[in-house]
């Protein structure tokens, strides 16, 4: 149902979705120009909600901007505190202590989990089905109660500090952890059954939203949309950071590239996080949180910094560069969902309109991660 | 005569309530119901187990504001929800409840309710001409379309029952029906037609259309929310909006009694005359069938994504269309032979 259309430019009509549409999740602003019910030609149109993240770290202080880091992607906000912290700890050469990097492994992972059931409810429910909802926000609920317990808030975290961690989990922590994971392995299970093999949803994901290996690199794609592409790259494993190398996980990837692909990944992430989780819980080590020697004054060397990490949606990239004042110079966010949306202006021509949104709600995007 | 149209107007006068009471508490069933399957208790807070919700709901949407947006074509605008509305509840006049219970039973009942749905799927394309928004256009090109072919295998399935019956009325299919469950037109084995192994899957296909027909998920094409924002009533506010929904309730329930009536027996008892119940043949039972059928719609919507445009016509004009005239024949074939 994707053939290319050829037809007269005054046939068409123009359809905006967004900046407020159920589809868009947020205020995202898609101007379509249609072909009856066929998509001739998309351009997005973002920054209904810039907000100069950018700009703000260039006035701030360094542990002034950590709180920003809770505002971009508010749904896995504990990958970008991870991926802020290990740039400033890389700059100014603060080490970490062992009980601290596991712990920030455990939250970012249970923070994943979280981030994924979020998308898949809100997806099923782009495809009409509204239950699933209802009990991915259940499940999602006892993870936000168990972050809540150790890191004061329950969506835009500030967890991390450099080289360590605003507080120390506790004993009901790692207790409700482990028994979240022996009752969360089961709803996978019941997931598996219920949505993932339900004919409606096959037929509706299987082949539609094609995106290939070539799409995905011109566009610099990352994260479970690159990996539904069939290319295998995970930042946790090729370039690895923190305590990763210590845990055994599988990166799952597909190489079909429809929207099929791309949910199976997220299905099979949640799998492999709990198995880190799980793992990362066996090996804590005893010890403090903080590091014994840190500077008082955060004042990075000068120089030009990266550090990346894997957030739930990808390849969460942040470039600091410092002339040595108590503010960087100037702070580079490369936030996964900014190119993973680009795709779709290419990819969804000559697509029905009620595919095109179950292709971009497979994207898993976040607006104030992309508008920053 | 007169007798005749003093009943015609008190059915219609309790139709209306029928119709008003069922489309009210059927929300509240539906959002019951939606939480019993997504673990939750569903609406509390008015009343013992939010019983005082549809009344409240009623109150708030009577005295919100009817909003019509500019350079909306107004006579086409305010007309579409009354033409939503209106033709469910004539439907109401000729579906017999009981053997005595009915307004008035035409001799071609089951034309009567196929031509007043036609006019309901007429208000979805009005509404979404009338509202000057691309969303409702789409929506009502959609639901239209969607109309027209689901239509045709609900009509042929229908005649399916008709031949066998041997009549349009619908009282009297449902006297063919009497004397126990293995009489319904839902089994192969008919006394009339000996044995037609299609009857069952007639009966799925005219489930189906219903389905279709009342544009319920998973064929909500029409106000399908993720992509449609709400379709046809996007523009609606107040009663007007409000009409849609009890039209909407109004054609679930109607599809319930087509279904009942045609392959259910309609208000005979399950087992008969056998003498285990004091009342073989009541409105009971048929109230039972119907909100028995209303609950599978209601399981239904709460458990399936939606299907696309082109996966539902498809459905129809490859599979339901060729499968139902192919009963039909099959069925003629057996008539002239038993």
């Amino acid at each position: 149902m994707t053939e290319p259309i050829t037809l007269q430019q005054d046939e068409t009509f123009v359809l905006n979705v967004g900046p407020q549409h159920p589809a868009t999740h947020g205020v995202l602003r898609v101007k379509m120009t249609m072909d009856g019910e066929y998509i001739y030609n998309a351009e997005t149109v973002l920054g209904y909600i810039h907000r100069m993240h950018e700009k703000m770290a260039e006035n701030r202080t360094y542990p002034q901007y950590m709180p920003n880091m809770g505002r971009l992607d508010y749904l896995s906000a504990m990958s970008f505190n991870h991926g802020y912290a290990l740039v400033v700890e890389r700059a100014c050469n603060i080490e970490v202590p062992e009980r601290a990097e596991y712990i920030r492994v455990i939250t970012v992972e249970l923070n994943r989990i979280a981030s994924h059931l979020v998308w898949l409810g809100a997806y099923v429910l782009d495809l009409g089905g509204f239950t699933p909802l209802m009990y991915c926000f259940d499940d999602r609920e006892q993870i936000l109660d168990l972050l809540e317990a150790v890191t004061g808030s329950r969506l835009t975290y500030c967890y991390f500090r450099f080289g360590g961690l605003y507080n120390d989990i506790d004993d009901d922590f790692i207790t409700g952890t482990r028994a979240f994971i022996t009752h969360f392995r089961k709803e996978l299970k019941m997931y598996a059954k219920l949505v993932t093999g339900n004919v409606i949803l096959m037929k509706r994901l299987k082949g539609h939203g094609p995106v290939d290996q070539n799409m995905c690199q011109r566009y610099g794609a990352t994260g479970p949309v690159a990996r539904g592409s069939g290319i295998n790259y995970d930042v946790r494993r090729n370039e690895p950071y923190s305590v990763y190398p210590d845990f055994d996980f599988e990166v799952p990837v597909f190489t079909e590239g429809d929207s099929y692909a791309r949910y199976l990944v997220r299905m099979e992430e949640m799998e492999q996080s709990l198995r880190i989780i799980e793992q990362a819980l066996d090996k804590l080590p005893d010890g403090p949180i903080n590091p014994k020697k840190k500077p008082k004054l955060i004042k990075p060397p000068p120089g030009d910094y990266f550090a990346a990490v894997e957030t739930a949606r990808g390849n969460f990239g942040i470039r600091m560069v410092s002339d040595g004042g108590k503010n960087a110079y100037r702070m580079k966010l490369r936030s996964p969902t900014y190119s993973n949306m680009h795709l779709f202006d290419e990819a969804c021509r000559g697509m029905l309109i009620a595919d095109a949104l179950a292709f971009m709600g497979s994207l898993d995007l976040v607006i104030p991660e992309m508008d920053r | 005569m007169s007798l005749t149209l003093f009943n015609v107007v008190l059915a219609v006068i309790i139709a209306i309530s029928f119709v008003g009471l069922n489309a009210a508490y059927l929300v509240w069933c539906e959002r019951k119901g939606a939480g019993l399957f997504q673990r939750r208790p569903g609406p509390m807070e008015n009343g013992p187990w939010g019983l005082l919700q549809p009344p409240v709901d009623g109150v708030k949407l009577m005295t919100k504001q009817l909003l019509i947006p500019g350079g909306v074509d107004k006579a086409i605008f305010m007309v579409a929800p009354v033409l939503a509305m209106f033709p469910a509840l004539i439907s109401f006049v000729t579906i017999p409840f009981s053997e005595n219970i009915v307004a008035h039973p035409i001799d071609v009942g089951v034309l009567m309710i196929f031509a007043f749905a036609a006019l309901g799927g007429m208000s979805l394309l009005v509404a979404g001409w009338g509202s000057r928004n691309k969303y409702s256009m789409i929506s009502s090109v959609r639901a239209v379309s969607q109309t027209v072919a689901y239509e045709i295998p609900l009509m042929i399935t229908t005649i399916t029952v008709v031949m066998i019956s041997g009549s349009l009325n619908l009282g009297d299919i449902v006297q063919t029906q009497l004397g126990g469950f293995w009489h319904w037109n839902i089994w192969p084995l008919q006394k009339q037609v000996g044995f037609n192994l299609l009857m069952p899957f007639s009966f799925l296909i005219l489930f189906v259309c219903s389905v279709a027909e009342t544009n319920r998920a998973p064929f909500d094409l029409g106000e399908a929310e993720s992509e449609l924002v709400a379709g046809f009533h996007t523009e609606y506010s107040s009663m007007g909006f409000g009409l849609f929904f009890m039209g909407e309730y109004a054609n679930i329930v109607i599809g319930a009694c087509l279904t009942v009536i045609l392959f259910l027996g309609g208000w005979a008892c399950p087992v008969g005359d056998l003498g285990f119940f004091p009342f073989t043949h009541h409105v009971g039972w048929f109230l039972l069938k119907i909100y028995l059928i209303i609950f599978v719609f209601i399981w239904i919507r709460w458990t399936f994504p939606r299907t696309t445009i082109y996966g539902l016509l498809n459905l129809s004009w490859k599979y339901l269309i060729p499968i139902s005239l192919f009963n039909l024949l099959l069925t003629a074939g057996l008539l002239k032979v038993f």
